[in-house]
């Protein structure tokens, strides 16, 4: 009896290292993914590239809004992501011990523009691998019925006409008054305010207004800023205004909305425009009885009524850098750098990020038959090449923290259910950013 | 036989001992550790001694907020839990027709998770005051309060409810009868044979709840997610925040998780102490 027991301990012990031990041999690839709504692709490009190689590439995805978390998990383990994403100077001030110094690495060399990537006294540690923009998504077929109602208010003929906030808000408001006409519920879909589905809000939209308030002050990113005015919160006022009051919603019920909510609305084409980026196109084309054509969907700058914003272009810029784990083996490292310039320059490779990922890529390797088909990435690459036209930069990546922007949604929502005066939200926003700036800068002095 | 089994007693138990380190001591002392520290991953620590503990309770109200909201929650749903749980316990031993079937009807809410419920709630209570009050359950930190007492309770009564179902089997028909024999009333049964009788399913329960209440996480994360502006948060969900809303904060969220089973563990003894007294024996 007792010897069979102690026969089966060795036995039990022996299986368990025999089993942790079977799939070390294979080189391997670890990529922490960002973006759930491209997953699946990457199990497709992960099958190619085993086949075109013999490495193999596995992929994790995290969660939406739980990407942080689950670096922090899956770092800690054994066999660490190899290749994981910061979104910015911030990001990467969290991620610095992690990160691997790329500007040796061929793709940096691809780079067209290398002010887009982190780099820090001459060390590159982040590379940008897909520009992003937002504005107000809108449906051209919606807007030309609009313009062909007989006893409209407004003179515009086309929405070129429209480039400012005051126009942006007699065009809104009258078509809200002729919703009926235009078979809509209201000219914004719902403003989703419900907690963690408001970084539209009290992260895009506020980019807006920062942008221009760092214009002014001459305020340089790279460096945390400690402490804000919100110069500009009237104008994200009156265009905050502008959608709760002319929505498929009533404002005192966006406490339980999502985004999803509101890009289904606008698909079934209840609501005649949104604020959202190109990324959104997946989700619009995707929701069923969806009646939105591809080329209907069309994007409008957020006007916030600064001077000059005539010339005033979308939001452009990026929250997605590549970075690579430098805990990692260097031949590890090595095959992680091989594998993102396999993904950029390679062309079957290209043949993902063009098709399936939809990037619109910052690399040379790219030529213009090569850029992304949907119809808002091709809207993003339309405004950035117009003459005269400026874009807004995304400025939201030196806001302070996730505390710092939930909080101040919360203060959002509460004005928007008539709990909170303006004055008092621009005020959790001052007082919040100074106070979660100085935490943020003391977390990365203690490391 | 005996001697072989005190002899050999590490065998029998060292696969056990070794899942209970494995599972629970390394990552509870482990995390005893961390909360003196500071790290982004539990591999890249280093010491900062009690700042963390300081942080816990300086850097905002949160955590003070948190706690004192819990110990609301944790009150009002003790009792109501409790009680409607008794009453449905006697109800439910009366040799009443379909007894069997209302016994397992209200103990069902008890097998689905707490996410779900979570959302299932939030979709009533939504739905109940958008027609009453026009609003929805981030409006007032109120609707939120009450909305968790009414899930828990929902969630609860019944297992608590098969509890004192038990308990109340237990008495011996010989006491009740004999009290009947004297003239005593229903209510003086209730509350001198039956309530006494029952004090250890009472411990037990109260117990559970309590510390459910305190340890209310999915529920509280599913509903209201601490909306609006986190003041419905309980103290397991701002642990939670505190951990991963801001970079530099993991070691104050581990200090925070310290002090909470510091405090869990004392009111747990000191309940089970105080209600241990009131049982009597059988």
């Amino acid at each position: 009896m007792k010897k069979i027991l102690l026969a089966l301990i060795p036995l039990l012990v022996f299986g368990l290292i025999a089993c942790s031990k079977s799939s070390k041999n294979q080189k391997t690839v670890y990529l922490l993914n960002f973006k759930p709504e491209v997953a699946d692709v990457y199990n497709k490009i992960a099958k190619a590239y085993e086949a075109e190689t013999g490495v193999r590439l596995r992929v994790a995805t995290a969660a939406s809004g739980t990407y942080e978390q689950t670096f922090k998990a899956e770092a800690a383990k054994s066999n660490p992501p190899t290749i994981f994403q910061i979104n910015g100077p911030r990001g990467w001030a969290n991620a610095k011990d992690y990160t691997a110094d790329l500007k040796n690495t061929e793709l940096y060399s691809h780079l067209s523009d290398k002010s887009l990537a982190i780099s820090v006294n001459g060390n590159v540690y982040g590379i940008p691998y897909t520009i992003e923009g937002y504005g107000i998504i809108y449906n051209d077929a919606i807007v030309q019925k609009y313009f062909a109602l007989p006893n409209r208010a407004t003179r515009f003929n086309s929405m070129d006409d429209v480039n400012s906030f005051a126009e942006l808000k007699a065009l809104v408001e009258d078509m809200q008054r002729h919703k009926n006409d235009l078979g809509i519920k209201g000219v914004f879909a719902a403003t989703s305010l419900q907690p963690g589905e408001d970084w539209r809000w009290q992260t895009h939209l506020a980019n807006v207004p920062m942008f221009y308030e760092f214009r002014d002050n001459n305020v340089d990113l790279s460096q945390p800023v400690d402490k804000v005015t919100f110069k500009y919160s009237q104008n994200f006022k009156q265009i905050f205004d502008l959608y709760l009051n002319n929505s498929t919603t009533d404002p005192k019920l966006l406490g339980s909305k999502q985004v999803s909510d509101s890009m289904a609305e606008f698909a079934l084409g209840e609501a005649a425009m949104v604020q959202n980026g190109n990324w959104a196109w997946s989700q619009i084309n995707g929701i069923s009885g969806n009646v939105v054509k591809a080329e209907d969907i069309k994007f409008l700058p957020i006007y916030i009524g600064v001077n000059g914003e005539n010339k005033q272009g979308l939001c452009i810029g990026t929250e997605n850098y590549f970075s690579i784990n430098s805990q990692v083996s260097p031949e590890d490292q090595q095959l992680a750098a091989d594998f993102l310039l396999w993904l950029f320059s390679s062309p079957t490779g290209k043949k993902f990020v063009t098709n399936d990922l939809g990037f619109i890529t910052p690399f040379d390797t790219f030529s213009d038959d090569e850029k992304p088909t949907d119809p808002l990435a091709r809207e993003v690459i339309a405004w950035m090449a117009k003459p005269n036209i400026y874009s807004v930069s995304w400025v939201f990546v030196v806001f302070p923290s996730q505390v710092f922007k939930n909080d101040f949604g919360a203060a959002l929502l509460s004005y928007a259910q008539g709990q909170k005066t303006w004055d008092q939200v621009k005020s959790v926003f001052v007082t919040e950013w100074a106070v979660e700036a100085a935490h943020a800068d003391q977390a990365t002095a203690a490391k | 036989m005996q001697k072989f089994l005190s002899r050999y007693y590490f065998v029998f138990t060292a696969i056990t001992i070794a899942a209970f380190c494995i599972a629970f001591v390394i990552p509870f002392l482990a995390g005893i550790y961390l909360s003196f520290t500071n790290f982004t991953t539990v591999t890249n620590a280093s010491w900062v001694g009690l700042e963390n503990y300081v942080k816990a309770f300086t850097t905002n109200a949160d955590f003070l907020n948190a706690l004192w909201f819990t110990v609301k929650f944790a009150v009002v749903s003790i009792i109501s839990i409790n009680i409607i749980s008794f009453a449905l316990a006697l109800l439910l031993t009366n040799n009443y027709r379909g007894t069997n079937a209302f016994r397992t009807v209200f103990f069902m809410p008890n097998l689905i998770g707490g996410i779900v419920l979570g959302y299932i709630w939030q979709l009533i209570i939504n739905g109940i005051l958008l027609h009453v009050a026009g609003v929805d359950l981030t409006y007032s930190a109120k609707y939120g309060f009450w909305g968790l007492v009414v899930l828990t309770n929902w969630q609860m009564v019944g297992y608590m409810m098969i509890i004192y179902i038990a308990g109340i089997q237990n008495i011996s028909p010989d006491l009740i009868e004999a009290a009947e024999i004297d003239g005593a009333s229903p209510r003086q049964i209730l509350f001198n044979i039956k309530i006494p009788q029952v004090m250890p399913s009472v411990t037990i329960c109260v117990f559970l709840t309590l510390a459910n209440s305190f340890k209310l996480f999915d529920q509280n994360l599913a509903l209201t997610n601490g909306a609006p502006n986190r003041e419905t948060a309980m103290l397991a969900l701002d642990i939670y925040n505190t951990f991963y809303g801001r970079m530099g904060y993991e070691g104050v969220g581990q200090a925070k998780a310290v002090i909470f089973f510091i405090l869990v563990a004392a009111i747990a003894f000191i309940q089970l102490a105080i209600t241990r007294k009131k049982e009597i024996e059988n």
